[in-house]
């Protein structure tokens, strides 16, 4: 009779997995088989894939290492950058924004979601080109300001475009925040800086840990930010998987930078979660 | 939704006779009749082309929706209109920067285009790997080769079969700001060194195999098709030493140089032409040391899921008085003779357009091999990750 209903239970589970795993399967573990399979493979003569089992992809990696470079060093120094801009308004919002107004204050960090990153990222084109805020610079005497397909363009299309979702995981940290550690930290003598060192920051660490991790894995994968607003020059990986995709029509070296990029970042990640939760988890066990 | 539906679909013999007789017995309007049936489509159509029973192609159901794939600034937007006023067939219009971009989509399968806009050089690989269809002449009514200059339509023609019909031709030189720009540009080599001095930071090159690295081994004196890995290699250092002075690496420059973001760039004889119509300060000249001469043509993939109306588009387009009005727009040169009388002076008396035969003699076709190339395809992958 137990057996019975433990089978049951068991079924049950597996009934309610089975779609997640079906799409899982379906969309992620079946397209990276494939992935690794013309990793392994040829470009075929008129470009696209022909079987083979080779490891001279791989050996060629070496010619995309500042594109490997760019991406590995821009997509976390975007993510801290766009940590730096978010945690302000990520805490005005949580801890000092009036409570009547406050959702509609987090629904204006949303709303620029509803727009396309293209048509906003155009928007930035036209504001940073010459018709844009040089012109305005130029009125002043300042001549001849280039701000458009630089670096610091990428740079600030990455904070702007992803802004939101570093703000939105730290509001949520320090919305959860239990406001009687601030009082009880204010009554043991802290003043706001060290309640704010001691207390406040270590409680939102898992949001920011989240803000940073998501930044920096969707940017390890971003390509148009790079190309429009740095004129194909400040080269991503995303880059160069277009162009071998797109252009050289060369997929075994397209899928084996891919395979080798998906590697980086779970060793990445696992050393990275690891240290976070070493800093933020045991800190909150503390507490509780 | 389903009048809709109904609005281009055959009618059946028993319904065209009952039609017939109701419209006979007074109880329909002859509009309505003409709707039902779809001869007041057939004979609008007529009307247009007057002389020609060239009905086939509108009589088939064109749809309501097809799409076009074609290169940035290429086409005047009311011939779409027109065609969709003519036919009620919606075009969507996608738009690429280079053909080995249109061949991977091709090869990647499902791109939903029903006609596209391929350059000379890749028909033969289009036609080797089966990707486009053999046109069938019967629904081109409105094409003459007759009136084509066969220097710029050979390559559509694959062992004595049509795959593909001209859009025009054009050349790959170069325009420039003359504002800001003073020291004389008239060759590659010119290009590549004011890339890195006068106009540092203010240059752009296509995002486009065939034409940058062409000109960079025209800049050395090499053939621009060579594909010899010496004279490459050659042409990837000159690239490689200009990156870091360019602009932006790019084939839709346009916008950056109306703007005056850009000074200097790669560009296409249309481009030229619209970009020195608006503003006269943009000068567009020839390689002396060399360049590339082409003709875009209108093939129809294989993979097409609207054939008719990519069919109808392709004929439309055929028609002197339609094409006269994209070259009017788009500022290309016509292959076509009929066309050609049918435009004004200032278009045809325009150098950028017409330039004399002495300016084109050092030009090149772009080859078949650069398109299959590995060794051109890698060396511009390179460039743009270096």
């Amino acid at each position: 009779m137990r057996k019975a209903m433990k089978t049951k239970r068991n079924l049950v589970t597996a009934a309610l997995v089975a779609p997640a795993a079906a799409w899982l399967t379906v969309f992620l573990v079946l397209p990276f088989i494939a992935m690794l399979v013309f990793a392994f493979g040829e470009r075929a003569p008129e470009g696209g894939y022909q079987a083979a089992f080779t490891f001279a992809q791989f050996a060629n990696l070496p010619t995309r290492a500042a594109a490997f470079w760019n991406t590995l060093l821009l997509a976390p120094a975007g993510a801290l950058l766009c940590l730096l801009v978010a945690y302000p308004v990520a805490y005005y919002l949580a801890l000092k924004a009036n409570p009547r107004f406050r959702l509609i204050l987090v629904s204006l960090v949303v709303v620029p979601f509803w727009t396309s990153l293209l048509v906003r990222t155009y928007a930035w084109m036209y504001i940073l080109g010459s018709r844009g805020i040089p012109h305005l610079l130029a009125m002043i005497g300042i001549e001849d300001v280039r701000l458009l397909n630089t670096p610091g363009a990428v740079l600030l299309g990455i904070v702007y475009g992803y802004l939101p979702l570093m703000i939105m995981p730290i509001y949520v940290s320090l919305e959860k925040l239990d406001r009687r550690l601030l009082e009880a930290s204010a009554d043991l003598g802290a003043k706001p800086v060290s309640s704010f060192f001691g207390v406040t920051l270590p409680l939102s660490l898992p949001g920011v840990m989240t803000g940073v991790a998501l930044v920096t894995i969707l940017l390890l994968g971003e390509y148009l930010i790079p190309q429009l607003l740095g004129g194909g020059k400040v080269f991503f990986i995303g880059n160069a998987l277009v162009d071998l995709f797109l252009q050289s029509r060369n997929w075994p070296f397209g899928s084996a930078i891919a395979v080798t990029l998906v590697a980086v970042v779970v060793i990445v990640l696992m050393v990275a979660m690891r240290i976070a939760w070493k800093v933020a988890g045991t800190r909150q066990v503390d507490l509780v | 939704m389903t009048k809709w539906y109904r609005k281009n679909a055959p009618i059946t013999a028993d319904k065209l006779a009952d039609e017939l007789m109701r419209l006979k017995r007074g109880s329909v309007t002859r509009r309505h009749f003409l709707g039902v049936t779809g001869l007041g489509l057939a004979t609008a159509v007529l009307a247009r082309q007057p002389g020609i029973f060239n009905a086939t192609a509108f009589a088939e159901d064109l749809g309501t929706q097809m799409s076009i794939a074609t290169w940035p600034n290429y086409h005047d937007p009311a011939t779409f209109e027109a065609f969709k006023a003519a036919t009620g067939v919606a075009v969507e219009v996608n738009v690429f920067g280079s053909n080995e971009e249109m061949l991977a989509k091709l090869q990647a399968g499902g791109t939903g285009w029903d006609l596209f806009v391929p350059t000379n050089y890749t028909i033969s690989t289009y036609v080797k790997l089966g990707l486009i269809d053999e046109l069938d002449m019967s629904k081109l009514p409105n094409y003459d080769a007759s009136t084509e200059n066969p220097r710029f339509t050979n390559e559509g023609i694959v062992d004595g079969k049509t795959y593909a019909l001209p859009k025009n031709w054009g050349t790959t030189g170069i325009a420039l700001n003359s504002d800001k720009i003073k020291k004389p540009v008239t060759s590659w080599k010119d290009f590549f060194e004011v890339a890195m001095a006068e106009a540092d930071g203010r240059a752009m090159v296509h995002d486009y195999q065939l034409t940058t690295i062409g000109n960079a081994l025209v800049s050395l004196g090499f053939s621009f098709n060579s594909i010899k890995p010496d004279e490459l290699a050659k042409a990837e250092e000159v690239l490689i030493k200009v990156k870091p002075h360019l602009y932006a690496i790019n084939s839709d420059y346009q916008p950056a140089m109306r703007a005056t973001d850009a000074w200097m760039t790669m560009c296409w004889t249309n481009d030229g032409a619209q970009l020195n119509r608006d503003m006269p300060e943009i000068k567009f000249v020839l390689g002396k040391d060399g360049g590339e001469i082409w003709s875009d043509f209108y093939a129809i993939p294989k993979s097409a899921a609207n054939k008719a109306a990519g069919y109808a588009l392709l004929n439309y387009l055929m028609a002197p008085e339609n094409a006269v009005k994209e070259h009017i727009a788009n500022g290309a040169p016509t292959t076509d003779s009929r066309v050609l009388k049918l435009l004004p002076a200032e278009v045809t008396s325009n150098k950028i357009v017409y330039p004399d035969e002495a300016a084109l003699t050092p030009l090149e076709f772009g080859a078949a091999v650069t398109l299959t190339d590995p060794g051109r395809a890698e060396l511009m992958a390179r460039f743009k990750a270096a």
